[in-house]
């Protein structure tokens, strides 16, 4: 139960500095005296949070689906043919930078959450993609040999041995994904998506560095939270499947 | 019984096995053995389908192996390689419950087949039956190979050099444990090694190959006595064959047995009936001994040894 501790306290944080934000005001007219306004009320930090969060959730949850199964179609024998060509893309399209990726889809999408939706699916794929890839690439050619030389099926292969040995690998690629997309998804506040960067944006725009703060703060929190999730995640997996680590 | 008739594997241009014929009788340990490159693992892995053979024919039983169900076909094949292939993953008694757990076999059954095989593997199901395969040495996860390659009692075993990245003296003793086991279920198997000793100890028939032929099939003494070309006897190695004869045939052969079994001198020192001749010779030597007592499982002296015998009639 101690695993799962670190990630309730910092989301615990997280929620209860989003609803109560407004009681840091002596902090940060500290930071910012020159403004009447320090505390960002444009918009209620609880909403930015849910939102910022529904659209790392859906892109993570959709570049997961994509990404592991390209990577198992890859490394499939009838997929063969394409694994450099997809572990090219998967290392290639890490390099092209989000904002790149903004404002291309912008004129073809509008402006909205669909182009940052659009950009973090594409860009979360990535590093899912690449552990995937990874991972059943690693596993010893020996166990997929006597796994189908005793009469395994290739889908019993995959389900039983595959997947269990290479998951450890992609949850470490989600991981990463989550946490880039967390800090790319508040770009989409300058393409009017509505997100935990909507402070950061108008804070810049206004010289206000209180809103630069309390936007970037609650982003890290946000970053802070998943990731030790993840973590905890990852202790567990190996709890279940990786047993001889734990040991 | 297995047939190979006129069985060809091509890779590309390059020709891995060449139009060979091989019939395995059931119950015999029929052994390939070659140098490596010479199609005797191709040989293997087409019997199970995990290669696809490109010309001829393979019968399991009397049956075309391409018109069975490849997953099917390899349930009925009890399958070792070297590298043991365990899944990491699992426990050593889940590793030996795989092929049970595929058929669906009541879980009450598949431990009580689990905790059968381990005892006839000299695993003791206590200690290890919950280990992960990292924690084992490479002697007993072999062991556990050759369990869960058992555990559905096919009729048939595939062995793929099973023992060759095990220590000599670790290989042989899973060489021993091998014959105990084979006295016992009488599987038909085919094993493939590229050590010359192995095959001789192991077989019923060897048959020796080289680049993707058969280039004779017969008996270990056969072997040794007839080789068919130069290869074969650069292979068995000529200047050796007597002592490696020797130790194809028990002490019990040559021994001039007693009329009754008696009680050993206290100390006496000596060789059991199913050791083999070159051991026998050795122990003359050693020893300086003219004769040599032998005793049985029991302990009883049955006989002596003698060593003008041994070098008549011992090769």
């Amino acid at each position: 139960m101690r695993l799962w501790l670190p990630p309730v306290l910092l989301a615990v944080l997280l929620c209860g500095l989003s609803a109560g934000m407004p009681a840091l005001e002596p902090l940060f007219h500290w930071v910012q005296p020159d403004k009447q306004q320090v505390i960002y009320e444009r918009e209620s930090f609880l909403f930015l949070l849910q939102n910022h969060l529904l659209l790392v959730l859906i892109s993570a949850a959709v570049g997961t689906l994509v990404a592991v199964a390209g990577g198992i179609f890859a490394t499939r024998p009838s997929g063969r043919d394409f694994l450099p060509l997809v572990s090219q893309v998967a290392s290639i399209g890490q390099t092209f930078p989000p904002v790149a990726v903004l404002a291309l889809a912008v004129p073809v999408l509008g402006f909205g959450e669909a182009p940052i939706l659009v950009a973090l699916m594409l860009y979360g794929l990535l590093p899912i993609l690449r552990n995937t890839l990874a991972g059943l690439e690693g596993i010893s050619p020996a166990v997929k040999e006597a796994a189908r030389g005793m009469g395994m099926s290739p889908l019993q292969v995959l389900v039983r041995a595959e997947l269990p040995l290479a998951g450890r690998v992609i949850l470490a690629g989600i991981r990463t994904s989550v946490t880039i997309n967390i800090a790319t998804a508040a770009i989409g506040s300058t393409i009017g998506a509505r997100t935990l960067g909507d402070p950061v944006i108008a804070g810049l725009v206004n010289g206000n560095t209180a809103y630069v703060l309390q936007g970037a703060i609650l982003i890290g929190l946000l970053a802070l939270a998943t990731d030790s999730l993840f973590e905890a995640l990852e202790r567990t997996w190996d709890r279940r499947f990786s047993p001889q680590v734990a040991v | 019984m297995i047939e190979l008739k006129h069985v060809t594997r091509r890779f590309g241009p390059t020709v891995a096995v060449d139009n060979i014929n091989l019939t395995i009788e059931t119950g015999e340990v029929c052994v390939l053995v070659g140098s490596s490159g010479c199609g005797k693992s191709t040989t293997l892995r087409m019997i199970n389908r995990l290669l696809p053979h490109s010309e001829g024919e393979i019968l399991v039983d009397g049956e075309d192996i391409t018109t069975m169900n490849a997953e099917q076909l390899r349930l009925n094949m009890g399958y070792v390689i070297q590298g043991t292939g365990l899944f990491p993953h699992w426990t050593v008694a889940r590793n030996i419950a795989m092929v049970p757990q595929l058929l669906k076999w009541p879980r009450d059954r598949i431990d009580a087949r689990v905790h059968e095989l381990m005892t006839l593997l000299d695993l003791d199901p206590a200690t290890h039956a919950n280990k992960y395969p990292q924690q084992l040495s490479g002697g007993q996860a072999q062991r556990v190979g050759v369990a869960r390659a058992l555990a559905a009692d096919p009729n048939i075993l595939l062995m793929d050099e099973p023992f060759g990245a095990l220590d000599a003296i670790t290989r042989e003793n899973l060489q021993l444990e091998m014959l105990r086991i084979q006295k016992q279920v009488r599987k038909t198997t085919v094993f493939v090694t590229h050590d010359i000793d192995e095959a001789l100890k192991l077989a019923t028939r060897i048959a020796v190959m080289d680049q993707g032929r058969i280039i004779q099939h017969d008996t270990p003494e056969n072997i040794l006595r007839r080789p068919a070309s130069e290869f074969v006897e650069n292979l068995v190695g000529k200047q050796d064959r007597g002592l490696k004869l020797m130790s194809l045939r028990p002490v019990r052969q040559l021994m001039q047995a007693h009329p009754a079994p008696k009680r050993p001198e206290p100390g006496a020192e000596g060789l059991k009936e199913e050791d083999n001749l070159r051991l026998a010779l050795s122990v003359m030597l050693w020893q300086g001994a003219e004769q040599v007592p032998v005793f049985n499982a029991r302990g009883e002296e049955t006989g002596v040894i003698t060593r003008e015998r041994l070098i008549q009639e011992g090769a």
